[in-house]
């Protein structure tokens, strides 16, 4: 499909790019420096980011657990954001999931675990 | 300036049809994965805009251009990226050539033809093809908000 990276433009030709620049340009800006953006540099990023999307999902599929059901899950993404050093930087927006019930069982132990370390403490202050 | 949070996202349908093609025909990709790549694209853009900053700092500007741009996918790791960048922007600057040779084209033919001695109505012409341009955008726009 011709339509894939290459969008249909306004008048019909033949876009080099899907995403809208302009909403590109407002997300740009939207950041704390300062300095504008050239139209040519407007154009890489908005390609940049449509391959970003292609690679982040592609290889996301190729290593994730969703191949056997041929699904793209929240869980594939993650675990790309753990285990590749590339796509590292998304770590904190695509934390791994747990039940609520795991959670709360970690903070238990970590509870149990400081008061046995504050009674040992305690311990050998009444020793000494 | 952004107002609202939708602003700050890109068109959920464009991600979808972008992953969509990337992936295999049948494979079903669920809404909650859909709606966090389009996060990681707005994610990675910033952080592609601020780390294009300190190239365009080296480089004393005040404005980011094409090289900062693509300095930066080298310096995240995404040198993959690189070599059809550099064949978008070609591709691109060939348009934008071919618009501009299109346009001053089109002045000239229609110079000659208002070429009767008549200096004053090129002058107008100027303001029409100034006019004809806007339209042009204008109608554009309604294209885009059609899509």
């Amino acid at each position: 499909m011709a339509d894939v990276v290459v969008g249909k433009d306004k008048c019909g030709e033949q876009r080099l790019v899907s995403l809208p620049l302009s909403r590109i340009r407002v997300i740009m800006k939207s950041s704390p420096e300062v300095s504008s953006i050239n139209q040519e540099a407007l154009v890489l990023t908005a390609k940049a980011t449509e391959l970003f999307v292609q690679y982040l999902a592609t290889y996301s599929y190729r290593h994730g657990s969703g191949k056997e059901k041929k699904a793209l899950t929240y869980s594939d993404l993650s675990n790309t954001a753990e285990e590749s050093e590339t796509f590292q930087f998304l770590a904190d927006i695509l934390p791994k999931k747990i039940l609520a019930s795991k959670y709360l069982k970690m903070l238990k132990e970590k509870r149990g675990e400081e008061e046995n370390n504050k009674d040992e403490s305690e311990d050998d202050e009444a020793e000494s | 300036m952004a107002e609202r949070p939708e602003d700050l996202n890109l068109p959920n349908a464009v991600i979808t049809r972008i992953i969509k093609e990337a992936l295999l025909d049948g494979v079903n990709i669920s809404k909650e994965a859909q709606s966090v790549i389009s996060c990681a694209a707005s994610f990675f853009m910033l952080y592609a805009r601020s780390c294009a900053n300190n190239f365009e700092m080296k480089g004393k500007r005040k404005t980011l251009n094409d090289s900062d741009v693509l300095s930066t996918m080298e310096e995240m790791e995404f040198q993959r990226f690189v070599t059809p960048l550099k064949e978008a922007l070609e591709a691109y600057r060939r348009e934008q050539k071919g618009k501009k040779e299109a346009s001053e084209q089109k002045k000239k033919d229609k110079d000659k033809k208002t070429d009767s001695g008549e200096q004053d109505k090129s002058r107008d012409e100027d303001n029409d093809e100034d006019e004809e341009r806007l339209e042009e955008k204008e109608q554009n726009k309604e294209e885009e908000v059609d899509n």
